[in-house]
């Protein structure tokens, strides 16, 4: 990783001889960490102001009781025990993990529309950017579009259904379909992002790999399992990992397709929960409690990802 | 198994039709060589229904986004017609006149301008000599301090936007655009993961020479540094951009007055607002106008924002 580290000549030397040279470049090299330390100071500023000490102050007031302009007052592990007991939180949390099926949904549609477009299809430039503009579309804007789309007498969603004679329920309102209503529009827009990333690594792919594979006689399904994903497991890992990630924070579509929640809380995002006890109940001291524990869980899950990934590894020369 | 591929090869020249001259006749005549080189060789008719396939996809893509575009020059009624009409009639342009007049589109964008650039901008200097220093200068312990700026995009700005919300009410910035500004100002740790990686291939002894030719750091990142990058941040930058300008749950939280909100809580509140007074064109139209100019962008530098984005999957 650093690349900057002196070369190790220093394995004939004695320790002391090591020290005093690390001693004689340090004071040699003043002048560079001064500079160098000049030119990281706004990152590693911004990290301490807004990362590390609202994560200290976070710890503090998540023991508290307060409501964001009082008094805190000191109540121990109160909003832990209050969260642990809170079926609103469980209802948020179980939404949330819901809505990741979508992730398995939206990366296998993607990983296929990737290998079509890898193939000398006419207009492939044509269809990436299509499938592309729902990405860099605004939430917000793709959020009341669905909204509407979604509306069950008049929408664009049951019309296109009524098509093929099915009659689509009212999605938004119905408490079975809120979520996977809030899915599919998750799955539309993010598609374009993960096919991108999935094409460029389809396309890395040796030739010969599969030149070879045909001579030995394998078939496509064979070709693919045993050549394409293995090469595009890196990718996969990545994609996986950030909409983990970024499913936990899942909030702008709910608040705008279902402001309260949806029918029966079914919509309700532990974002969105946090959100709401936070800056409409002013629960401040629970809101926080909550999002501690939504940032730890995050955190773990990244970090068995991480674990599996490793056992997985591989390479190839 | 030769024949097979002439029928279908044939077939997909008839499907393909006058349209597509070329289609198809890539491949050389069929030959005693021919067959060997095939294993490696698209199947045509396999191309032609991969092309309906994506066609399809193509259009439950775009239409939600055509509908739109479309609904944005409706009448009021218009939107309540059925079968949908997608060719509005009449056209009503009238919805992007009152779009500016009658609602904070327009003190929405320019908020959002004001954040995304200076945010962009001046975050895209501090970023790129932070990662110029992580990359290329010596500082003990600077390893330690770009794996703690990495351990930044680990936590979820939901844990963090509470005491941040705290922080800033305390000096009085709530309802102001500076909240979105400084805590991102100071730099993008995505962009200095990225452009210390792409500083990796340059080689150090460039620097080196430079500094015994005296140049001041300030001097070699400014004429050396800055104009290397200058393709990777270019990418960088549009990708942030983007994400500034589509922000929501920050801007949400921060601005209550009409006139200071960003372009896209403005819609939402458009959007709760007009919804009542069934004005669904108005509506579609401000979406539009949120749309558009991030679109714009896009298609002029469709390039370079594909490839960065290829890049960031390649680097993982």
């Amino acid at each position: 990783m650093a690349t900057t580290a002196p070369p190790a000549e220093t394995t004939t030397w004695s320790k002391e001889d090591a020290k005093a040279a690390k001693k004689r470049s340090r004071r040699m090299h003043r002048k560079e960490h001064g500079w160098a330390a000049a030119f990281m100071a706004a990152p590693v500023l911004g990290w301490v102001a807004f990362l590390l000490f609202p994560m200290g102050f976070s710890i503090y007031a998540s023991l508290t009781n307060w409501n964001g302009i009082g008094k805190m007052t000191f109540i121990g592990f109160d909003n832990y025990v209050l969260l642990v007991k809170d079926p609103y939180f469980w209802k948020a949390l179980w939404n949330t993990v819901f809505y990741m099926i979508g992730i398995p949904i939206g990366l296998a549609i993607s990983l296929a529309l990737a290998l079509a477009l890898s193939r000398k299809i006419r207009g492939r430039t044509f269809f990436r950017t299509v499938y592309y503009i729902p990405v860099i579309s605004s939430l917000a804007a793709i959020a009341i579009l669905w909204q509407w789309a979604y509306n069950g007498d008049f929408g664009l969603v049951n019309q296109a259904l009524a098509l093929v004679g099915i009659d689509g329920p009212n999605w938004l309102a119905d408490s079975t379909w809120a979520k996977p209503a809030i899915i599919i529009m998750a799955v539309w827009k993010g598609m374009g992002y993960s096919m991108l990333l999935y094409l460029a690594a389809v396309q890395a792919v040796p030739r010969s790999l599969y030149e070879a594979a045909s001579l030995d006689g394998a078939n496509g399904w064979k070709k693919f399992t045993k050549i394409t994903w293995p090469m595009v497991q890196p990718v996969t890992f990545f994609l996986v990992v950030t909409n983990i990630i970024g499913g936990s924070m899942i909030f702008t579509e709910i608040n705008i397709m279902t402001p309260t929640g949806g029918p029966e809380w079914s919509t309700a995002s532990l974002v969105w929960y946090i959100w709401n006890k936070a800056f409409r109940n002013l629960q401040m001291g629970y809101a926080t409690a909550m999002a501690l524990v939504l940032g730890i869980l995050v955190l773990i899950v990244t970090a068995i990802q991480f674990r599996i990934n490793r056992a997985n590894e591989f390479s190839i020369d | 198994m030769s024949l097979n591929q002439n029928t279908a090869r044939a077939a997909s020249r008839a499907l393909a039709g006058a349209g597509e001259p070329d289609h198809g006749n890539k491949a050389p005549k069929v030959g005693v060589f021919q067959r060997r080189k095939g294993a490696t060789q698209e199947n045509p008719a396999v191309n032609v229904i991969l092309t309906i396939i994506l066609s399809l996809g193509a259009v439950i893509m775009a239409a939600p986004l055509v509908w739109m575009v479309s609904t944005s020059l409706k009448t009021k009624d218009g939107v309540y017609a059925l079968p949908p009409e997608w060719i509005p009639d009449p056209f009503v342009w009238d919805n992007y006149v009152r779009v500016f007049q009658d609602t904070y589109v327009l003190s929405g964008i320019k908020n959002s301008l004001i954040v995304a650039i200076s945010v962009t901008v001046v975050g895209t200097v501090f970023s790129s000599l932070a990662a110029f220093a992580l990359a290329k200068l010596r500082l003990p312990g600077k390893n330690v301090i770009f794996i703690a700026l990495l351990s930044g995009m680990m936590v979820p700005f939901p844990t963090l936007m509470i005491p941040q919300f705290i922080m800033f009410s305390r000096i009085g910035w709530v309802d102001t655009l500076l909240p979105l500004i400084i805590p991102v100002i100071l730099g993008n740790v995505i962009m200095i993961f990225f452009l210390r990686q792409y500083l990796h291939n340059v080689p150090d002894s460039l620097v080196e020479a430079a500094k015994i030719d005296g140049a001041s750091y300030l001097k070699i990142f400014w004429t050396m540094i800055l104009p290397l990058m200058r393709p990777a941040i270019a990418a960088q930058f549009i990708l942030w951009f983007m994400a500034v300008w589509n922000d929501y749950l920050a801007p949400i939280i921060y601005l209550n007055t009409p006139e200071k909100q960003t372009l896209q809580v403005v819609i939402a509140n458009m959007n709760v607002q007009y919804a009542t007074q069934r004005d669904y064109p108005l509506i579609m139209t401000a979406s539009v106008i949120s749309v558009v100019p991030i679109l714009i962008v896009f298609l002029i530098f469709q390039r370079q924002i594909i490839e960065s984005i290829a890049l960031t999957g390649s680097k993982t």
